[in-house]
């Protein structure tokens, strides 16, 4: 595999195995994809799937045991050390998790949290930090009035955006979200899944986005990978998945997405027909 | 008569500057599956447990809550028992939260037949074999003597259903059963609830946050914004021709799993956030974040339920939306900066 000049990220051969005493579970195995610039890939599956393990892996709090992780054509560094080197590894990959109220810090208002980020970051002067600030903020649609607030003064919602905003200011090739809607009302949902076609479409930033929902998926991205039990099952642009899934776990997913109509006795079916087949020493899942 | 029949329930807390519930009526009958859907802060939830006599501490109450034509509004002890043990049961959505994790899942089964019915243990034993099977678990006699930190939360969840099931309840109360479930989890366990509801002829409210589930499994919809019920209408009315702009704004803010070719049309959110308890509005609560409110109108007064064809609609404004639907349709620019806090 060759990376041209506009792949941002790229994963090749990814593997990771969890231990308990002589059990051995594999949580990844063999996982590859790319992601170019302006690009957005889906991860979906089930919980115990892998994907937030891959997540972890992307940004560094997991390490890989076999594989390697690189972007912009570099290297991600299995360990980290030195301030340059930690400033470097944030600019590759940033993270927006399920829940902002624990990547926040609950002291600290949404503005100087930023503030601190371009401060890290190298940005020196005073009002450049400011200006750059307010522009982070509004373009994930917060204001002055949010700015001064703290976390929890913030809607769910509000909140999201500005760990998005957070994540946004150091300037990362890849933003990883890791289920960053699944918390949210749906008349909220909808606001932030529009702020990230936005950011997609203004800043050229790398998406990788994991998540349960396919509809969603559908939306944020342009191909998206199923993964079953650490393993890739299909990889495809996410309209052609949608409207013709190969696999039968994809077609299970899709047609476990409730809709009127919907038949859930089938389903369940057609899920106890395909659960033994790679089944490996999985703990369990929420099955 | 109704299984479970709400008239005029108001639940207010003090400090706060709305009700929690707002004049809610609701009826489920047997043999009906009933849905309530609205988002986090609309009062769902207090409305299901205000079903088993469940209020929020220090809370006024108005109007009644009756099941199987007991009102929970002021009843005595004995009463409330009746209703708990052996006319309505609830399923919530954490299954690990609602179970004893030193216990067995054969002494949580067992526990109500022997102490509120005095049941022998072999009998409940039994019983208890008998309720795993219907829930379609694989290996009943072994789960009886399993920890539940040994299921998965799949599993945990049917074992919620066949203790909801114990006391052979008429009215079965769900609290977002699915919600921490895996997709395909999640319709195992609707079609075991669909399945014993049939079976049974059981009355079945849902409550959930998700429009789409509630129109996939319920026979009718209420829609709760804000401690009021907005919209009422039979699943397919509801979705082919939403009257209150909330449900239509609720159905356009959800992505279309299946649309035609190229690339998705942009959702159309509604605007803000969802109305806290320290949040008040003089006229429809929804006034705030509606594209289609009047001013001198809509902020007025709180609109009442009234019929509408096949649904009842609380909007003062339900005629012209319905007589032009386009005007319901996703439209080019939403006011993107009317956030407010919701706490």
């Amino acid at each position: 595999m060759t990376s041209d000049a506009r792949t941002l990220l790229q994963v090749s051969g990814l593997r990771k195995t969890y231990r308990t005493g002589k059990a051995e579970f594999v949580a990844v195995d063999d996982l590859s994809f790319s992601v170019r610039a302006g690009g957005a890939l889906g991860i979906v599956g089930e919980s115990g799937s892998g994907k937030t393990t891959t997540a972890r892996m992307l940004i560094g709090l997991e390490r890989p045991d076999a594989g390697r992780i690189l972007v912009q054509g570099e290297p991600l560094a299995a360990t980290v050390r030195g301030k340059a080197a930690r400033l470097a590894r944030a600019k590759a990959v940033q993270i927006v998790f399920q829940d902002p109220y624990l990547s926040l810090d609950a002291r600290i208002s949404i503005g100087a949290t930023i503030d601190g980020v371009l401060r890290l970051h190298g940005l020196t002067d005073r009002a450049d930090r400011a200006a750059r600030t307010k522009e982070l903020l509004a373009q994930v649609g917060l204001g002055e009035r949010e700015a001064t607030a703290l976390p929890r003064k913030l809607s769910g919602g509000q909140r999201q955006r500005a760990a998005i905003a957070r994540a946004l200011a150091v300037e990362p090739a890849v933003l990883v979200l890791d289920e960053a809607v699944s918390a949210l009302d749906v008349s909220v949902q909808a606001q932030v899944l529009n702020l990230l076609s936005d950011i997609r479409r203004d800043t050229g930033i790398g998406l990788v986005f994991v998540s349960h929902d396919l509809a969603v998926v559908r939306y944020v991205c342009d191909e998206a990978l199923v993964l079953y039990r650490g393993r890739t099952m299909e990889h495809r642009p996410v309209a052609d998945l949608l409207t013709h899934p190969g696999h039968p776990y994809t077609q299970l997913l899709l047609a476990s997405v409730p809709r009127p109509g919907w038949d859930p006795d089938s389903i369940s079916r057609r899920r106890r027909e395909l659960d033994p087949l790679p089944a490996a020493g999985a703990p369990g899942g929420r099955g | 008569m109704a299984l479970l029949e709400y008239e005029a329930l108001s639940i207010a807390l003090p400090g706060m500057a709305r009700p929690v519930l707002d004049g809610i009526d609701l009826t489920v009958s047997a043999g009906e599956v009933v849905a309530l859907v609205g988002e986090s802060g609309s009062g769902k939830s207090v409305t299901a447990r205000a079903a088993l006599g469940l209020f929020p501490a220090g809370a006024r109450l108005e109007g009644q809550v009756r099941v199987d034509g007991t009102d929970l509004v002021g009843a005595e002890a004995t009463g409330l028992r009746t209703v708990r043990t052996a006319k309505a049961s609830m399923i919530f959505q954490d299954p690990r939260a609602g179970i004893n994790p030193v216990r067995r899942i054969g002494d949580f089964l067992t526990e109500s037949l022997r102490v509120s019915h005095g049941w022998a243990k072999d009998r409940a034993n039994a019983r208890a074999v008998e309720l795993l099977t219907a829930v379609g678990l694989p290996d009943p006699a072994r789960h009886l003597n399993q920890y539940p930190h040994e299921l998965s939360g799949g599993m945990l969840q049917r074992v919620m259903i066949a203790g909801a099931l114990t006391a052979e309840p008429r009215l079965l109360l769900c609290d977002e059963p699915t919600t921490a479930l895996d997709v395909s989890t999640q319709a195992e366990i609707m079609a075991i609830l669909g399945r014993l509801q049939r079976e049974r002829d059981l009355g079945l409210l849902l409550i959930t946050h998700d429009i789409e589930l509630a129109a996939a499994a319920c026979d009718r919809i209420y829609v709760m914004y804000a401690g009021r019920i907005v919209e009422t209408a039979p699943t397919a009315e509801l979705f082919a021709a939403p009257r209150h702009p909330y449900t239509a704004g609720l159905l356009g803010s959800s992505p279309p799993l299946s649309a035609p070719d190229g690339p998705p049309a942009r959702l159309t959110p509604i605007p803000g956030a969802p109305m806290g308890l320290l949040d008040s509005a003089s006229g429809c609560s929804f006034t705030a974040r509606c594209r289609f409110a009047r001013p001198g109108v809509c902020d007025q007064s709180p609109p009442p339920l009234e019929q509408h064809g096949t649904a009842l609609v609380a909007c003062y404004r339900a005629d012209d939306l319905t007589d032009a639907p386009a005007t319901l349709a996703p439209t080019a620019t939403v006011p993107n900066s009317t956030n407010r806090e919701d706490s």
